[in-house]
């Protein structure tokens, strides 16, 4: 027989059955030439069948509650980053609490929401919180307009102004801050003589977007318009028919393009 | 990825745990963390893959993490140099307590290399991938881990003190 030398190496891989067949022979044709290895060998062998002596039973232990939860799926909740469903979360309890009756109208998707809150519908939640307010529907009033203008303005890092809508009927009756995806947003209210009201939204969180086309869309009752323009996305929301609220839309966007 | 078959390898994470850490609640702690990780990340887990493999390699990660973490309870023992005194067992040596404490002497990662090869009859090319290590490298492990139990337990453990240079 020309087999190669037998190693340490080939005597653990013999007794886990890691070997060709052939090898496998040589290695016990050598085994029977050498009674030492072949003790130390039996060794290893005795040590399998003591650990799994040792340790088998632990198969058969009743599994521990906490194990078996855990093998369980998690709750959705639990699953990925927990924040953009917290903000949805923190949206749809302030419709609950703020936006009354008017707020079961809006069709809110969860499954839209579990990412960043698109632009418009996070503008027509904005203005279902706040524009029934009858008391408070802004933090501060058109009185101060140039505290507003300044307050904001630095909130957001960039110079925010409220368009003037006063030749469509709409005066401005003032602004807030809110909190959008990820940073503050601006908000700001006007209304016509009737007392319909109308919320221009102003967020700055569209970094290296570009899009400037209009969009409408309809939640619920709430009527939006709304356009990225660089950085800026712009949503003006209100109750009011399509065709009247894409008047003033025309007139903000003319007023921001030409400042 | 489905809970049944996550359920049905519990039996087997918790035996391996068991016998890898030692103590009972620390090793289901392990093993809880483990299928929690698996489920977290359950996204990246291949379904041609095997789930057992995928596990235990969790686990390992996890206990890696564990352990690189400074513990007072933790000393590092060096293979070659680690004296660890043993009560002078009889020549069966096979007692159970004595092989729980003799295993314990071992390195973990030589400890690791045998309970996957003898405990759970893994292939050493799997048990080069669920450790992250090269197949010579399980194959040397497994090989020092065992005579180094076989000395243990025949009440042979090298002493540095003994040792000489010839």
């Amino acid at each position: 027989m020309n087999a190669s030398p037998v190693t340490d190496a080939d005597m653990h891989a013999f007794l886990d059955g890691e070997l060709s067949p052939q090898r496998g022979a040589e290695v016990r044709a050598w085994l029977a030439a050498h009674p030492e290895a072949a003790r130390r060998l039996e060794a290893y062998r005795a040590q399998r069948s003591a650990l799994h002596g040792l340790f088998d039973p632990v198969l058969d232990e009743p599994l521990p509650e906490p194990l078996v939860q855990a093998g369980m799926p998690p709750p959705a909740t639990r699953r990925g980053w927990p924040w953009p469903q917290l903000a949805a979360g923190v949206l749809l309890a302030s419709i609950g609490a703020a936006g009354g009756w008017f707020a079961r109208d809006l069709q809110i998707e969860t499954g839209a929401l579990a990412r960043a809150v698109p632009l418009p519908h996070q503008a027509a939640v904005a203005h279902v919180v706040f524009s029934p307010d009858v008391r408070r529907p802004v933090e501060i009033s058109a009185e101060h307009e140039a505290q507003l203008v300044t307050w904001l303005s630095k909130r957001l890092g960039t110079a925010v102004h409220p368009p003037r809508l006063g030749s469509l009927g709409f005066e401005l009756i003032g602004g807030r801050l809110l909190p959008g995806n990820s940073g503050p947003v601006a908000q700001f209210m006007y209304h016509d003589v009737s007392g319909q009201r109308l919320t221009l939204y102003v967020s700055t969180e569209n970094l290296g977007r570009r899009d400037t086309a209009f969009r409408f869309a309809q939640e619920g009752p709430v009527n939006v318009f709304y356009w990225i323009d660089g950085q800026f996305g712009y949503a003006l929301s209100a109750g009011i028919p399509k065709d009247q609220l894409a008047r003033v839309a025309t007139a903000v966007y003319e007023q921001l393009e030409s400042r | 990825m489905d809970s049944h078959a996550l359920l049905a390898e519990l039996p087997r994470l918790r035996r391996y745990a068991r016998a890898l850490v030692g103590e009972r609640s620390v090793a289901d702690d392990l093993v809880q963390d483990t299928l929690e990780r698996a489920w977290a990340r359950h996204g990246q887990w291949r379904a041609d893959g095997e789930l057992r493999t995928w596990l235990f390699a969790i686990m390992h990660n996890l206990r890696m993490d564990q352990l690189r973490k400074p513990r007072l309870e933790c000393v590092p023992l060096d293979e070659d140099v680690a004296e660890v005194p043993v009560r002078a067992s009889q020549s069966d040596g096979m007692e159970l307590a004595d092989l729980a404490a003799a295993l314990a002497q071992l390195p973990e990662e030589q400890r690791a290399v045998l309970l996957l090869v003898t405990l759970e009859d893994m292939r050493y090319a799997d048990v080069a991938s669920t450790l992250g290590i090269a197949v010579g490298t399980v194959m040397s492990r497994l090989s020092r881990g065992r005579e180094r139990l076989r000395q243990i337990l025949a009440g042979e453990a090298p002493s540095p003190h003994l040792r000489v240079v010839r």
